[in-house]
Formats: C-alpha cells, sequence, structure tokens
C-alpha cells in the first residue's frame, strides 16, 4: 500500500496548490508551432545561462570580498586558492557574455520573423527590459574584479549621467556615493548586483513568459496558428511544448554545452575579449590605461557614443540606440510578419543593420582614431536609419502572399541528395591514375574526383541568382 | 450584505483621503532611502589639500598627485610650450576658458599662477578618463596637427599644455584646474585657494 499513501500525499498537495494544471497549461497543454528552426533554441538557452549565472554567482559571493582594499586579492584568491574556484568563476565570466551571445540572436530571430508586432508587443517590451536590466547587471558586476578596466569602464559609464543638464552633476554623485569610483562605489555595485538587479530579472523573466503564454508562440512564418483548429480546439500546426520541444531544447542546451565547456577551458579570456587583459591589473586611479574599451558586448553602442563629437549629443546618441529598440512594435508598419514574406527592400535593410550593428561592435574596440571615428559614424547613420526610416519604408515595401498554414522545411537528410549532386557538378573524374601500388581507400570515389572549373561556376551562377532571389 | 443607502462619496473620500496620506508616508520614506546612497560624512571630509614639491622639478616634466583620489598633474611647462600656446587659439573651443572650471587667480591665457607652471586636475571633461601626456610635436599616431598636449585614449580628444580642449572632439570644455596656492617659491598645496580667493 505504499503507492496509494504516496498518492495520497500526491493528493494532499494538489488540493492546496495547482501544480497538474500549471504543467498542463504550461508544458504539455502549451501548443507551440510545429515549425520551429535553429533561431528557437536561444530563448531556452538563455533561461540556462541565467541559471548557470545564478548559481556560479552565489558561490563567488561567498569568497569575494566587496572592498576597495580586498576586492582585487579576493577575485586572484578564489582562483588560485579556492577549490575548483577558478572553474566557478569562468563559468560566471564567460556565461555573462554568452548571455549577451544568446540574447543578441533571440532578439534578431525576434526581428526577422516579426515576433515583436501585434499581439506581441508586451513580449517584446518586457524582452527590452530585460536586457536594459542585463546590461546594467553586466555593468556592475564588470566593476566588481576592481581591476584597471573595471575602474575606468566605470568611471566612463558613470559620467555618461553627468552630461544631462542640470541634474547631470549631482546624479553621477548619487550614483558613485562618493567624488570619484570609490569603495562606496563597489559596495553598493555589489548591493545592486547580487540582489536588487537579479529580482528585477526574474521577475521580468516571469512576465515575459506569462505574456509569451497568454498569445502563444511566433514561429518562422509569422502564422497565427491559432486561426486553424481541430474538434478539440488544438492548433493544427501546433504540438504540445513538452515533450516535443523540451526534448528538441535538450539538444540545442548539448551544443550549447559543447561550445561553452571549450570557451571555459581552452580559451576563459577569449583573447581579451571576454576578460580584458588591462583588468588583470589591480585598479589605479591615478593612471587610464593606454586603450580602454568595453567588453565586446557593448562595443556596439560604445562606438555610437564616440562617433558623436559632442558630450550630450553623444549620450543622447548611446541611449537612443537602446530607446529606439523598445519603440520597434510601432516603427514597422507592415502587418507581414516573417521576412520570408516581406519585401526586397525590408531585407535588404535588415541585412544592412547586421553589417553595421557587427561594424559598429568591432570599431568599439578599436582606439578612436579621425578614420574609424568616421567610419563609425557612417555605420551609426546605418543604425538609426534602419529604425528611423522603417515607418517609410516598410508601407513601400512589396510583400508576397502568406500562407495559411505553416510551411516545412527541408531537414539536413531531405538536403542530401541536392548536396550529392551540387558535389558531382563541380568535379569530374579523374583520369585513371597511375598503379603505384597505394591503398585503394585513395581510389574511392572522393579521392578519384578533381575538380571541375565549369561546374563550379555554374553552381557559383545559381547560388548568387538565387541569393539575389532570396533577397526580392 | 445589505448595501443599500452607502454613501459612496463618503467611502470615495475615505479611499482618496488613505491613498494621499499613504503617499505622503512613502514620500518620507523614500528621502532618507535614496539620501543613503549620497557620499557620506566621512566621504565629504576626506580630500585634505596636499603639498607639491617644485624644487627638484626639472623643466618638461610632468608629475602626479592624488587629491580627492583623482589624478593632480604639476607640469613644468619649456619656454618653447609657452610659445607654442599662444599660436592655437583659432583651433580652440574655448581659448579664453570662459566656460570652464578654474579659480580666478588661473583664468588667464596659461591658465596658471605662474606661466611655466601648470596645474589642473587629470580628468578628461568628457567622461573622466585621464588623459596621456604627449608632450612630443606631430608623432605618427596623432597626426601633424599635434603640436604637443594631452590626449584622451577613450574618446580621442585633444587637450594643449594648458589643458585647453580642441574643436571637434568630443570634451565640452577645458580641463579642470584645482585651487592651488603657493607656499613657497617651490612649494605649492593644491587644495587651498589662493590669496585673496574664496575657498
Amino acid at each position: 500500500m505504499k503507492s496509494s499513501r504516496l498518492t495520497a500525499c500526491g493528493e494532499w498537495v494538489l488540493d492546496r496548490f495547482p501544480l497538474a494544471s500549471l504543467w498542463k497549461d504550461h508544458m504539455t497543454h502549451y501548443y507551440a508551432p510545429k515549425n520551429f528552426n535553429f533561431w528557437y533554441f536561444f530563448g531556452s538557452l538563455a533561461l540556462l545561462v541565467l541559471v548557470n549565472q545564478f548559481i556560479t554567482g552565489i558561490l563567488l559571493t561567498m569568497n569575494y570580498k566587496p572592498d576597495a582594499k580586498l576586492a582585487f586579492d579576493s577575485v586572484e584568491y578564489i582562483m588560485r586558492d579556492v577549490s575548483w574556484g577558478w572553474l566557478v568563476r569562468y563559468m560566471h565570466s564567460t556565461g555573462a557574455s554568452a548571455f549577451f551571445i544568446v540574447v543578441y540572436l533571440h532578439m534578431f530571430r525576434g526581428i526577422m520573423y516579426g515576433s515583436f508586432k501585434q499581439p506581441r508587443e508586451l513580449i517584446w517590451i518586457f524582452g527590452m527590459l530585460i536586457f536594459v536590466a542585463l546590461m546594467a547587471e553586466a555593468f556592475m558586476g564588470y566593476l566588481l574584479p576592481w581591476g584597471q578596466m573595471s575602474y575606468w569602464g566605470a568611471q566612463v559609464i558613470i559620467s555618461l549621467f553627468s552630461a544631462i543638464p542640470v541634474i547631470g552633476d549631482d546624479l553621477s554623485l548619487w550614483i558613485r556615493g562618493d567624488y570619484v569610483i570609490s569603495d562606496a562605489t563597489l559596495n553598493r555595485f555589489f548591493a545592486f548586483h547580487v540582489i536588487a538587479v537579479p529580482l528585477v530579472l526574474v521577475m521580468l523573466v516571469f512576465m515575459h513568459i506569462v505574456a509569451l503564454h497568454e498569445v502563444g508562440s511566433n514561429n518562422p512564418d509569422g502564422i497565427d496558428i491559432k486561426k486553424v483548429k481541430d474538434a478539440n480546439g488544438v492548433p493544427l500546426d501546433g504540438i504540445p511544448f513538452h515533450p516535443y520541444y523540451t526534448v528538441k531544447d535538450l539538444v540545442g542546451v548539448g551544443v550549447f554545452l559543447i561550445f561553452f565547456a571549450t570557451v571555459i577551458f581552452y580559451m576563459p579570456e577569449m583573447g581579451g575579449y571576454f576578460l580584458e587583459h588591462a583588468n588583470f591589473i589591480p585598479a589605479d586611479p591615478m593612471k587610464t590605461p593606454e586603450h580602454i574599451a568595453p567588453v565586446w558586448y557593448f562595443t556596439p553602442f560604445y562606438a555610437i557614443l564616440r562617433a558623436i563629437p559632442d558630450k550630450f549629443a553623444g549620450v543622447i546618441g548611446m541611449g537612443g540606440a537602446i530607446v529606439v529598440l523598445f519603440l520597434l512594435p510601432w516603427l514597422d508598419r507592415n502587418p507581414v510578419r516573417s521576412i520570408r514574406y516581406r519585401g526586397g527592400i525590408y531585407k535588404k535593410a535588415l541585412a544592412l543593420f547586421v553589417i553595421s550593428f557587427i561594424a559598429l561592435g568591432y570599431l568599439g574596440t578599436q582606439p578612436a582614431t579621425p578614420v574609424a571615428t568616421n567610419v563609425a559614424r557612417v555605420f551609426t547613420v546605418i543604425y538609426f536609419g534602419f529604425f528611423l526610416l522603417m515607418p517609410l519604408y516598410t508601407r513601400w515595401e512589396k510583400t508576397k502572399p502568406v500562407p495559411e498554414r505553416v510551411t516545412v522545411e527541408l531537414s539536413l537528410e531531405e538536403q542530401l541528395p541536392a548536396l550529392i549532386e551540387a558535389f558531382e557538378e563541380i568535379t569530374e573524374v579523374a583520369p585513371e591514375p597511375v598503379e603505384d601500388g597505394s591503398h585503394h581507400a585513395f581510389r574511392s570515389v572522393f579521392f578519384s574526383r578533381r575538380p571541375n572549373p565549369e561546374g563550379m561556376r555554374n553552381v557559383a551562377t545559381r547560388l548568387a541568382k538565387k541569393l539575389k532571389e532570396s533577397l526580392d | 450584505m445589505n448595501n443599500e443607502g452607502v454613501d459612496q462619496s463618503k467611502r470615495q473620500f475615505l479611499t482618496t483621503a488613505l491613498t494621499v496620506v499613504g503617499a505622503v508616508g512613502t514620500g518620507y520614506l523614500a528621502v532618507p532611502f535614496l539620501a543613503q546612497m549620497q557620499p557620506s560624512v566621512k566621504a565629504m571630509a576626506a580630500g585634505a589639500p596636499v603639498e607639491v614639491d617644485l624644487s627638484k622639478m626639472e623643466t618638461g616634466q610632468l608629475i602626479r598627485v592624488a587629491w580627492r583620489g583623482k589624478p593632480v598633474w604639476v607640469l613644468n611647462r619649456t619656454p618653447e610650450v609657452l610659445e607654442t600656446l599662444k599660436t592655437l587659439d583659432s583651433e580652440l573651443r574655448d581659448p579664453q576658458s570662459l566656460e570652464s572650471i578654474q579659480p580666478a587667480s588661473s583664468k588667464n591665457a596659461g591658465r596658471s599662477i605662474k606661466p611655466e607652471i601648470f596645474v589642473a586636475v587629470g580628468l578628461c571633461t568628457h567622461l573622466g578618463c585621464s588623459p596621456t601626456f604627449r608632450p612630443e610635436v606631430a608623432p605618427p599616431d596623432l597626426g601633424d596637427k599635434w603640436k604637443g598636449g594631452f590626449f584622451c585614449p577613450c574618446h580621442g580628444s585633444w587637450f594643449d599644455l594648458a589643458g585647453r580642449v580642441y574643436q571637434g572632439v568630443p570634451a565640452p570644455t577645458n580641463l579642470e584646474i584645482p585651487p592651488y596656492r603657493y607656499v613657497t617659491d617651490t612649494l605649492l598645496i593644491v587644495g587651498e585657494p589662493a590669496e585673496g580667493e574664496s575657498a
């Protein structure tokens, strides 16, 4: 009768807490479109990284000292003397960069498939608030090791607030709690980093998901799957989130962890992009490092700040680059969601935007030479052009007809015959090799073929034509 | 429950009154919470003046001292530098230092009490990096227009050797000059106003 007692125990809980209906509503009977592709891994991966940051962060606080005299040494202590401290710290620092990689891809997915559009505007707004909270979290966390880059990075970012007219100086003084970045600043940033901002983040993530489950997930076709339902009211193009997407996401988690572990174990500093070299020198308020740059995930916005030769306008430009993202649902006037059925002008605009974002990101890591500054100005104009001209060009767009039901992409397996055909076209069979006693394996199909220039030209032309078509 | 005879206006008054009292209470509580993040009395008291001995300074040399946690530069300018400074006005944003922060005793062409000894807070007026001291003329990385000065590596602001900002760079004003005074010919105190000035 053991099982019945266990059941009784379960019943007791279920009578008092809606566990079963929560599980049903949000997992086994939450219908997600069946055509999710590669881009739909990053939401659950972001959640995984958040958990990683929480666990490793809690472990780090056990040995870290938020004191200007002790902070730098306590981080070194964690790295050298605490058992597995190096692993926990590298998981946390790599996790910060991974968080932004995953979130940037997640946001790009939303822009590409129109996931921010009616009725998902609030999901986008909550997501943007998560992004802002994440930036605050990352920025304050970066001060804690109290290295040179921590110190001067914080000095620059807090000085941004002093550019605000009238209240600016008092505001930056209030944020620092001292006339310069000091122990007071470090201590309060620690409090924000480990308590205040994580709480806000968790609440925002909760609201992001509640809003998502209220209206349902978008998909690569940008179609509302709730329009076509079976007799039971289940969307025909929907599949239960659990077990279908929980299992699919597990594959994504596996692949992600391979990359994540590779970075942690073989390149935790990522050549100075994840942990900057200057941060291995203790903070020195008397001397700024020769070249200071923020961590890579802030560099696009930093490049915009530097491109504008006026203090206040620069700060407005930097803040504006984030504010325009909030306005996206109202700037895009085209009702078609997915890029698949949108006009060429939007595809080209989005491509230009991605190029300018990456270029600004690169320029933000480089010293501010006059040439680099001018190039950054051009890309800044493109960045803002993408958003501010959107109400115009999305109206002129010639969209394609949107299908009624979701489309299914060919799987890799189904694409194999086409790939083999292409391989046969770009190569030709070599003349019979001279019998030189080499192993038979070298005379297999693969090695008996040699490149065929004409076939390569044909395939390249076809690919180029296809690319041009897909941009129309 | 009997809802007859409910005086709605009285209810509304009570609701409004309670909201107002609650808001006032929250407002009062917000003051200590927010003020708690202001610099403490200890932080405000720190910032004692520092003495700088100039007797061993060579011409062209720059020394850094810490005052209120900030880097303060003391530079012994050469006669050539002082000549160059006179020729730069057209390239500067605020050559007369009208918009910039300095004590009255330093509001002059060279922005100093004694022409050759230049004292300034070594933090860029843009976003607070400490500019690098680049006295050489026309180095390869800065180009032919560079006449010697302070270059901010963070955002590329240019200052001349009187801490005056060039046009077309992000920094809005000239470098700040702290209050300082000479005790003797070769000893100055940073953080105390010169004679005849108020603190």
